[in-house]
């Protein structure tokens, strides 16, 4: 890692920015395409290679001892339905229960500053959990969202090992209430889907911005990074947003400003 | 019997035994249970014949295209066959699909095919989340929301360069 420092940050972005615009040229082509786009989210369509959903996160705007995006999560996909199991300490529970979403607070040593985050699944291009996968469970969708098919998940928590971001939790428990759009069990691994359910049935938001959004934080932008005209797309044009731990070339969906 | 295979003789099997042991089915000669949405209406998602003989491929079939390609609103989905199958308790709630005697067991406990399925997905047709599980464990003390060994009031301290390194670069020239 040491030796990739030199290279300054700004090349890298005006590169993604390129790539962006790039698209962005192959798109507005045929405009007539963005809308079919559009709606193959919805139903039917399943999805589709010419979205990438990604995220971009101010982690300025994210406050400290705010919650209300890991308390959305949880809700949302049935997480705060799991029950400690029995006899269970506060430190193996607060260890092992699964999170998709959970905050981040960095200090710097220097200077006393403090970061918050959200940090969850980063939805990479070239996901490592799904090349150490052994069943093929671990996969990446068509439309960028890296998700674990849990039918065909042994549980063997190779990717929870080779994710850099640690997004992934496994199921220990039996699970006795389940929720029809968020099924789980034990012996799987799970992690943020984007909240694949609302998506696909053609929401364009996700729980934690909707959270954050009405806490006024505003912190978290969810859409599609292929295209140009997306509020995302335009936010990343604007603002200067970093991969966390980019020298891993994974090229990630959700992306930071302000870190 | 239209095909001499093992599982379709039991399947053609399993409907007469079933309609002998449950003889209050409302349709008799069915599996369906009275007080499902099912009881009251007159066809499966599928002939009767070929739902009996290929839910189980049809429903790993339908799984694939809702769960790898993104496809819903499948014609054989899970929760639909819970939503339409599942019978109703008497108290505005329902029995579990795969419990004693309901749906989805009275075949499978016969042939001793254990469905894994509810292990994960859910026995019952949605239902408002009661305010008991609104509510739920709620975690103790602002530290468990941090989870995964994150504590709350310990941010890892970084240097400048430290906290460089967690982003940057992509591209080596
Ligand atoms: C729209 C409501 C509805 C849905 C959804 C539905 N079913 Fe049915 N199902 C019925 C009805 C009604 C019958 C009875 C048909 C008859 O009387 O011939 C039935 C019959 C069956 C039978 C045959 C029972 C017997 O007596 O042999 C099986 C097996 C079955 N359904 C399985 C499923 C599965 C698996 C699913 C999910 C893929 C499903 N059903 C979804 C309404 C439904
Ligand atoms: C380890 C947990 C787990 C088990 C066990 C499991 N599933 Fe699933 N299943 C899921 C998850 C997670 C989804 C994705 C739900 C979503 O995205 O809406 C899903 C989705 C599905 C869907 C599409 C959604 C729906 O309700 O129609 C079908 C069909 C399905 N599963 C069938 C099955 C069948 C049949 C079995 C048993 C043989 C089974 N599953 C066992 C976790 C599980
Ligand atoms: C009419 C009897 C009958 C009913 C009712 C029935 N099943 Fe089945 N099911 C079978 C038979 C027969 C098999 C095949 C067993 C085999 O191939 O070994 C089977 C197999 C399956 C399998 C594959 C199991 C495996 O592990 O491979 C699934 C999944 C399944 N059923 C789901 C359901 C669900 C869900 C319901 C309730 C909605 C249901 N079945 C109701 C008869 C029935």
């Amino acid at each position: 890692m040491a030796g990739k420092k030199e290279q300054p940050q700004d090349i890298k972005r005006r590169e993604f920015i390129g790539s962006t615009i790039l698209a962005a040229g192959v798109a507005t082509v045929a405009p007539g395409v963005l809308l079919t786009v559009a709606n193959a989210t919805s139903e039917d369509e399943g999805a589709n290679s010419e979205i990438r959903w990604g995220m971009l996160i101010d982690s300025n705007k994210c406050v400290d001892n705010c919650t209300a995006c890991v308390d959305a999560c949880e809700r949302e996909n049935g997480i705060d339905l799991l029950r400690r199991p029995q006899g269970q300490g506060d430190e193996m529970w607060n260890a092992q229960r699964p999170q998709w979403i959970r905050k981040v607070k960095l200090r710097d040593r220097q200077t006393g500053e403090v970061t918050n985050l959200p940090m969850m699944c980063q939805h990479c291009e070239f996901p490592p959990c799904v090349d150490v996968c052994p069943t093929g469970a671990s996969f990446k969708r068509a439309d960028g969202i890296v998700l674990v098919d849990r039918h065909t998940c042994i549980g063997c928590r190779y990717c929870m090992m080779a994710c850099p971001y640690k997004a992934r939790s496994f199921v220990h428990q039996n699970v006795e209430q389940q929720t029809i759009r968020a099924p789980r069990g034990k012996g799987c691994v799970e992690s943020c889907n984007l909240c694949i359910h609302r998506i696909d049935s053609g929401a364009t938001t996700t729980a934690c911005q909707d959270a954050c959004e009405k806490d006024g934080h505003k912190a978290i932008l969810f859409g599609d990074l292929k295209n140009p005209e997306s509020e995302l797309s335009k936010a990343l044009q604007q603002k200067s947003s970093r991969q966390v731990r980019a020298d891993l070339e994974l090229n990630t969906g959700v992306r930071y400003t302000s870190l | 019997m239209q095909s001499s295979t093992g599982i379709l003789r039991a399947a053609g099997v399993i409907p007469a035994v079933v309609a002998a042991l449950f003889s209050m089915a409302v349709h008799s000669g069915s599996a369906v249970t009275p007080g499902s949405r099912a009881a009251g209406m007159e066809a499966c998602v599928a002939p009767t014949a070929e739902i009996r003989r290929y839910h189980m491929d049809y429903l790993k079939h339908d799984r694939i295209k809702v769960v790898r390609d993104g496809v819903r609103g499948v014609k054989y989905s899970l929760a639909e066959c819970v939503d339409c199958h599942a019978e109703q308790d008497g108290n505005g709630g329902y029995h579990p699909v795969n419990g004693d005697g309901q749906f989805c067991n009275k075949c499978h406990e016969y042939l001793a095919v254990s469905l894994t399925c509810f292990q994960c997905h859910s026995k019952k047709p949605e239902q408002k989340r009661s305010a008991a599980s609104l509510s739920g464990e709620k975690n103790a003390g602002q530290s468990s929301l941090f989870g995964l060994l994150m504590k709350f009031d310990e941010a890892p301290a970084l240097s400048a360069e430290e906290m460089a390194q967690l982003h940057a670069i992509s591209r080596e020239d």
